[in-house]
């Protein structure tokens, strides 16, 4: 991502269900929601547990590292927040969930499925700060299974 | 099914770059498909239909002069038609309605009004976890099921491209097609066309045009006496899966696998019984998956699958015969226009692209970011 005072990345207010969820990033703080009852771990936070259907749901600390599950280098950006080429990837957490987020820090050719990945902070200007990922020193990936 | 619904008229709207408006190009589809049908206005009670306004049925029932008691406006993308027919036989079926119109339309291209982003939705969680990340709605998906299809099971975008290049050579024999005046495609054209979301190639993606149908659908016994070639609704099953980009259960398997299960089970067929396959070819890596989970070829074989001609014309699958999403047209939402292609495969009218003798089809649309999955099997009559 370029590092130029681009426009802001779209990203919509929290809303009563995720503001917990945005408040940890203001600590630097990856958090996933964790069922009360069933022990679920689900992203994104929301009102119910997708496995039991509960309702009590808490903030879970996780290690913010992850695997990268699959990716994609986008060459046309959707709007001027982007600057082309960027990674869109899906990361699975240690913990389990899945989220959406870019691979900064490297070579967009440098993106494996498999590559091992730790969470890095972007401010925006609400205070909130984005979750992206980076390589994880001295571990980049498995670029030698294509 | 019970007692059987049967199709009696088919129809597209002008299609490519029409500069007409979304409801002018409804209507003028619903007027052809009711003439194809020997029907009129007057015999419709029923209207599905989506994409033309926040309500859609209550703007095209208004806009062509209908007031219908029985209406589906389901928004599932492009697979919402093969469910608006799925919804239909059981309401005729049900005897809740008699003659149903199916219709899309939609002026995209010359109206230019679609956007690599998608459309936002500010309440909505992937405005808070998705968007901030820059993927196209819905490449970027799509480009991300790719990617780990080859990575999974060790395929090459050579034989992704294939996909591409077979939908072309189908279009060269389909005048209506948007690319029948384009000469052929290889698979070099298609890897150094412009990378548009890796491991996607613009032609990897469906085109962007103006485009729309309407299809008809009546009790086999009301259609026998209107055609003496009604193409009948043998099954048919739905599965919606997700909504958002992250949130797919499984990028390999997609809801393919439960609808088409369901529709060939109704129909008491295999796909080894089916003629012709019209599936949503959205991105090419989608009709992959897609003949995987429904079954014509096991879990990662399906690049070397469509190898060796055998999806393109004359080859052992006649699949998206009319040029599909790829080359023929892509208005926004395709389904409804897979429908249209079926039946006329079915009635043998296909002239140069007709699969010979064919008496079965299969239908199967995607809609969303592998969102909403739809099969429909259709047949000729007895």
């Amino acid at each position: 991502m370029s590092n130029d005072p681009a426009p802001e990345r779209p990203l919509a207010p929290a809303d009563c269900d995720t503001r917990g969820w945005w408040d940890a990033t203001r600590r630097h703080e990856l958090v996933v929601q964790r069922c009360d009852s069933c022990g679920h771990a689900q992203h994104y936070p929301r009102a119910i547990c997708t496995t039991c259907g509960g309702s009590e749901l808490s903030f879970q600390l996780t290690q913010g590292r992850g695997e990268v599950e699959t990716f994609t280098v986008v060459h046309r950006a959707p709007n001027p927040a982007f600057t082309a080429p960027y990674t869109v990837a899906l990361v699975r957490l240690l913990e389990g969930p899945v989220l959406m987020t870019n691979i900064v820090g490297c070579a967009v050719d440098d993106v494996r499925i498999g590559l091992k990945v730790s969470v890095q902070w972007e401010p925006h200007p609400d205070g909130r700060n984005i979750p992206v990922f980076t390589p994880e020193g001295g571990q980049h990936g498995f670029p030698a299974d294509r | 099914m019970a007692d059987g619904v049967a199709v009696v008229g088919v129809a597209e709207s002008d299609l490519g770059i029409t500069d007409q408006t979304i409801l002018g190009l409804q209507a003028q589809a619903i007027s052809r498909a009711l003439a194809d049908a020997g029907l009129s206005l007057s015999d419709v009670d029923g209207l599905a239909t989506n994409g033309a306004a926040r309500f859609s049925t209550a703007q095209v029932a208004e806009y062509v002069g209908l007031r219908p008691t029985w209406t589906d406006s389901t928004a599932a993308g492009g697979s919402s038609y093969e469910i608006f027919l799925g919804h239909a036989v059981d309401a005729i079926n049900a005897g809740r309605c008699k003659v149903v119109v199916i219709s899309y339309g939609s002026n995209q291209r010359s109206a230019r009004s679609r956007s690599l982003a998608g459309v936002a939705e500010a309440h909505l969680p992937d405005q808070q976890f998705e968007a901030p990340y820059g993927p196209l709605y819905p490449i970027s998906l799509y480009a991300m099921a790719a990617q780990r299809y080859l990575h999974e099971y060790g395929a090459t975008s050579q034989q992704l491209a294939e996909v591409a290049v077979a939908a072309r050579a189908w279009a060269l024999l389909n005048p209506k097609a948007f690319r029948y005046d384009a000469g052929p495609l290889d698979v070099d054209d298609v890897l150094s066309s412009t990378m548009v979301s890796s491991p996607l190639h613009v032609l990897d993606c469906c085109l962007v045009t103006d485009g729309g149908g309407a299809i008809v659908v009546t009790s086999l016994e009301r259609a026998r006496e209107l055609r003496d070639d009604p193409v009948v609704v043998r099954g048919w099953g739905e599965c919606t899966t997700s909504s958002s980009m992250a949130q797919v259960p499984d990028l390999l398997v997609p809801g393919a696998a439960v609808s088409g299960q369901r529709a060939l089970t109704d129909a008491g067929l295999s796909v080894d019984d089916i003629d012709v396959v019209e599936i949503y070819d959205s991105f090419s890596i989608n009709v992959l998956l897609s003949l995987e989970a429904l079954g014509f070829c096991g879990r990662g074989q399906a690049a070397s699958f469509v190898q060796g001609g055998r999806i393109r014309p004359g080859g052992g699958l006649a699949l998206n015969t009319s040029g599909g999403g790829l080359s023929y047209c892509h208005p926004g939402m395709f389904g409804l226009l897979l429908l249209v292609e079926a039946v006329r495969q079915l009635r043998g009218e296909c002239a140069e692209r007709q699969v010979p003798g064919a008496c079965t089809a299969l239908v199967h649309a995607t809609g969303g970011a592998l969102s909403t999955h739809a099969t429909v099997v259709l047949g000729v009559d007895r």
